[in-house]
């Protein structure tokens, strides 16, 4: 039996909206490097594949879709590309995937960050491209208007995934902009021979010439082809267009479901998104299920502390992933009942930090191993080899 | 007269890159994209006390005769990037990084440099460029390239707004107060910025760092550039290294301050200079021209005489006399390189044709000559006591360092030149500060708020 793949989402001071007020929270140091490294050192003395980080071109908001004016959440963010490049000096296997806008930032910028990333880190570089709606996101480009959801909209995710075609379509295009760069250079391009003066081979970087329906570029990349040739993508996906962004061009999905039947059905529409991609059968992608985690020894204590926290932010906190309250024990039984439904691992999503994160290294992994479905030691020093993704050829490449 | 106190030098490094200059062939040159070459270099200048280390960026690989350029270093990564990368592994030496601002937006820009200073404690420093070429603008979604004219009026209103949206949060603004249940200010972050290249609104995502908004470099040294600069920079750098062009040059930018309200105490002025050291004055010399020789290869030499020229030379003998042929008006065989723009390249041929005629130099030899840098050359003793006296005098506030060689290339400046200034008071023993504000001797950033009105 394969061990799982176990990924932690890290944001803020966790993602219940008042964990930041619990008494081990350190709310004021969110912007300093110091509060990050601890948190991705943890993560890594647990062993585990990757940790993403979140980010957004607008400040956070409570509200799905618009800004709110509260002022009693954890407000104010790191960009997540720096961010995790921060960390990648002070860590040595876990795989550090960046959220990042594709609505308004420039896909070469995109290109050469994670690029950027995936060198400095010796090859540990994901990428979560995300797209934005908001008007009020928008608005500090000034550049373009975008297709605001209304309240009703987000109500259900099939009717966001209509109203946000147009965006996923370019996403779409981003990303094959971003994974042409990555391959521009082939990898034996620098030849430095002294004998001709040539520092590389010309004929071995390529132009890309990238022209879609919302944008061109022209490439070569600036940065040439990181470690593990193309830095591992990550999508979350939760309706039909998402899913067809994750097929076409993720390596990574991350799924949310609320139980084990709704798992099966959901790793069955990803399946069907697969079977209509261009994109060959044989490519693999790796299926995570996100969950929100309380975790707490004592039973009932877990679902106690969470009810503590609903009452101290005045509503109960809910979100598209299920949030599970128990014990590592009891997260271990889920979890490994899921993994049957045919997911290759779980993103947690801890609901306090550092409470719930040390509780999943501390407490759910070593739980996990006694079980046999977790690690024991890192067996790979990529990121992609950590997840059992092959190295991908390069599009330029003459084959053979 | 009474003596004045000696000047402190300010010492920068550069990871030099893509010029003919980084000699890629030397037994010791190693990579120039791995993090361990970035590394080694900012911990040499931070072991050397020097202020900051720097890193340029370039948006497009050069071209030349249809292909990409293969002679010159190509490739490096995005600097922003590594510099956060950097700050987990140094403690003190500033993190500078050019961002264009042509093909990047404020909020982005203004965001990515507040993490930096906050990921680093307050080190990081940006220097403002400006681009127009459509060559460049094809990698981008937008296109985006502006006619010349422009190129200082959105980099002026850039970097206006991205003030505006580090001023967005006031001191305070940013709480997290668990006892009062509130974590930021109401408002924090409101901004609203409304000019010619940018019209936004809204709430800005990142509180501002440690110095409150980095340090501002400029490195243009056109009017428009050092007038830019005057009115906004915390540093320019300054393309004059010899002294009296260099006295010149400081004269005129820091007379340009006053009328902005600053002082000339306000500006550094930091020309970009190498080195190369021997133990003794003739072997410095005979390194030097081993240097200079490895710089220009014969097809370095035909390259940029090519560049020059705008079309194929490659019939001609390096070793040989400057071609007969006349430069064509249309620069097609080169793209993305610059070498020519300040002058134009009829009139860079013409002096060229000149220099050569009157010294009787070989194709190679005239390039070697016209495209040396400004280079300190000797006994460390004396690059130290050149160094100095060129401060001394007024023709610079310091130097940005681009060794010829990464990742090794500093190492000698930091073990034999920096204890003899350090000997003679002139360059700090140990860093008595934490920001980069702090090593340059700069005042605070003034936030918009504060200002009375």
């Amino acid at each position: 039996m394969t061990h799982l793949h176990l990924a932690v989402a890290l944001d803020g001071t966790g993602w219940h909206p008042a964990a930041w007020r619990e008494p081990d929270a350190r709310p004021a140091e969110i912007l300093t490097a110091r509060y990050w490294a601890d948190l991705v050192l943890e993560a890594e003395r647990g062993l585990l594949d990757f940790v993403t980080v979140e980010d957004a071109l607008g400040l956070q908001t409570s509200a799905f879709h618009r800004p709110d004016d509260r002022t009693d959440h954890v407000r104010g963010r790191l960009d997540a590309v720096l961010l995790t490049a921060a960390l990648a000096p002070l860590t040595s296997h876990i795989g550090l995937v960046p959220t990042t806008n594709v609505t308004h930032t420039e896909p070469f910028h995109l290109a050469i960050g994670i690029a950027s990333l995936d060198h400095a880190s010796l090859g540990r570089a994901g990428w979560r491209p995300q797209i934005t709606s908001r008007a009020a996101d928008a608005a500090h480009f000034g550049r373009r208007t975008t297709p605001q959801l209304t309240d009703a909209d987000v109500l259900d995710s099939e009717l966001i995934a209509a109203r946000l075609r147009g965006l996923f379509a370019e996403a779409h295009e981003v990303v094959e902009a971003v994974r042409r760069l990555w391959d521009s250079w082939e990898d034996d391009a620098e030849i430095r021979d002294t004998a001709t003066g040539r520092y590389l081979d010309a004929a071995k970087v390529h132009h890309v010439d990238f022209a879609g329906a919302h944008f061109s570029v022209r490439g070569p990349s600036i940065t040439p082809r990181p470690p593990q040739g193309q830095p591992v993508v990550a999508v979350l996906a939760h309706a039909s267009t998402p899913y067809e962004l994750a097929a076409a061009g993720a390596d990574v999905v991350f799924l949310t479901p609320q139980s084990r039947p709704d798992s099966v059905a959901r790793l069955d529409a990803f399946a069907r998104a697969r079977q209509h991609s261009a994109r060959p059968a044989a490519d693999p992608v790796r299926t995570f299920a996100d969950l929100v985690v309380f975790l707490d020894d004592a039973p009932g204590r877990a679902a106690e502390r969470k009810q503590r926290l609903d009452e101290r932010d005045g509503g109960a906190f809910g979100s598209d992933a299920l949030v599970f309250t128990g014990t590592p024990a009891e997260l271990a039984d889920l979890l490994l009942d899921w993994r049957t439904t045919g997911l290759d691992g779980f993103r947690l999503r801890p609901g306090a930090l550092p409470h719930d994160l040390t509780a999943i290294t501390r407490g759910l992994v070593p739980e996990l191993q006694r079980r046999g479905a977790f690690r024991t030691a890192y067996e790979a020093d990529t990121l992609r080899a950590l997840l059992r993704l092959p190295r991908p050829a390069n599009r330029y490449a003459p084959a053979g | 007269m009474p003596a004045r106190p000696l000047k402190q030098i300010h010492l920068a490094a550069q990871l030099p890159s893509v010029q003919h200059t980084v000699i890629w062939s030397d037994p010791s040159a190693g990579s120039q994209i791995a993090f361990d070459s970035f590394a080694h270099l900012a911990r040499t200048a931070e072991r050397g006390r020097f202020d900051f280390f720097f890193l340029s960026e370039g948006l497009r690989l050069r071209e030349h005769k249809g292909r990409v350029l293969d002679l010159d270093v190509a490739g490096r990564p995005e600097a922003l990037t590594v510099l956060a990368a950097l700050s987990a592994v140094t403690d003190r030496i500033g993190l500078a990084a050019t961002v264009n601002s042509t093909f990047n937006e404020p909020y982005e820009v203004a965001r990515r440099l507040a993490t930096l200073d906050h990921l680093s404690g307050g080190r990081a420093a940006w220097n403002v460029v400006t681009s127009w070429d459509a060559f460049t603008g094809e990698n981008f979604r937008r296109g985006g390239f502006l006619a010349e004219a422009d190129r200082y009026t959105r980099a002026a209103e850039f970097l206006h707004t991205a003030r505006e949206l580090w001023d967005s949060w006031r001191p305070g603004d940013f709480r997290a107060d668990a006892a009062a249940g509130e974590f930021v200010r109401p408002g924090a972050g409101r901004f609203a910025h409304r000019g010619r290249h940018f019209d936004i609104a809204g709430r800005f995502s990142t509180p501002p760092g440690p110095q409150g908004h980095p340090v501002v470099f400029q490195a243009g040294d056109s009017p428009e550039g050092r007038e830019f600069a005057a009115a906004d920079a915390d540093v320019i750098f300054s393309r004059h290294a010899d002294l009296a062009s260099g006295q010149a040059a400081y004269r005129d930018v820091k007379a340009r301050l006053a009328k902005y309200g600053r002082s000339p105490a306000d500006l550094k002025i930091i020309p970009s200079v190498s080195y190369v050291l021997g133990d003794t004055p003739a072997e410095a010399a005979e390194r030097a021209e081993e240097v200079a020789r490895a710089q220009v290869s014969p097809q370095t030499a035909l390259m940029l005489l090519e560049a020059a020229w705008g079309r194929d030379l490659s019939g001609y003998d390096p070793d040989g006399p400057l071609p007969d042929v006349d430069p064509v008006p249309e620069n097609v065989v080169t793209k993305g390189h610059n070498l020519y723009r300040s002058r134009g390249r009829e009139e860079t041929v013409r002096h060229w044709r000149k220099t050569a005629e009157e010294r009787g130099l070989s194709i190679r030899e005239l390039i070697v000559e016209v495209t040396a840098r400004p280079t300190f050359v000797g006994t460390p003793r004396q690059v130290a006591d050149a160094m100095n006296a060129f401060v001394q005098s007024d023709a610079a506030d310091g130097f940005v360092f681009s060794p010829n060689v990464v990742p090794g290339g500093l190492d000698e400046l930091v073990d034999r030149v920096v204890p003899l200034l350090q000997e003679m008071g002139v360059h700090r023993a140990e860093y008595t500060g934490s920001t980069l504000r702090d090593h340059l001797g700069l005042k605070p950033a003034r936030r918009h708020f504060e200002e009375t009105p």
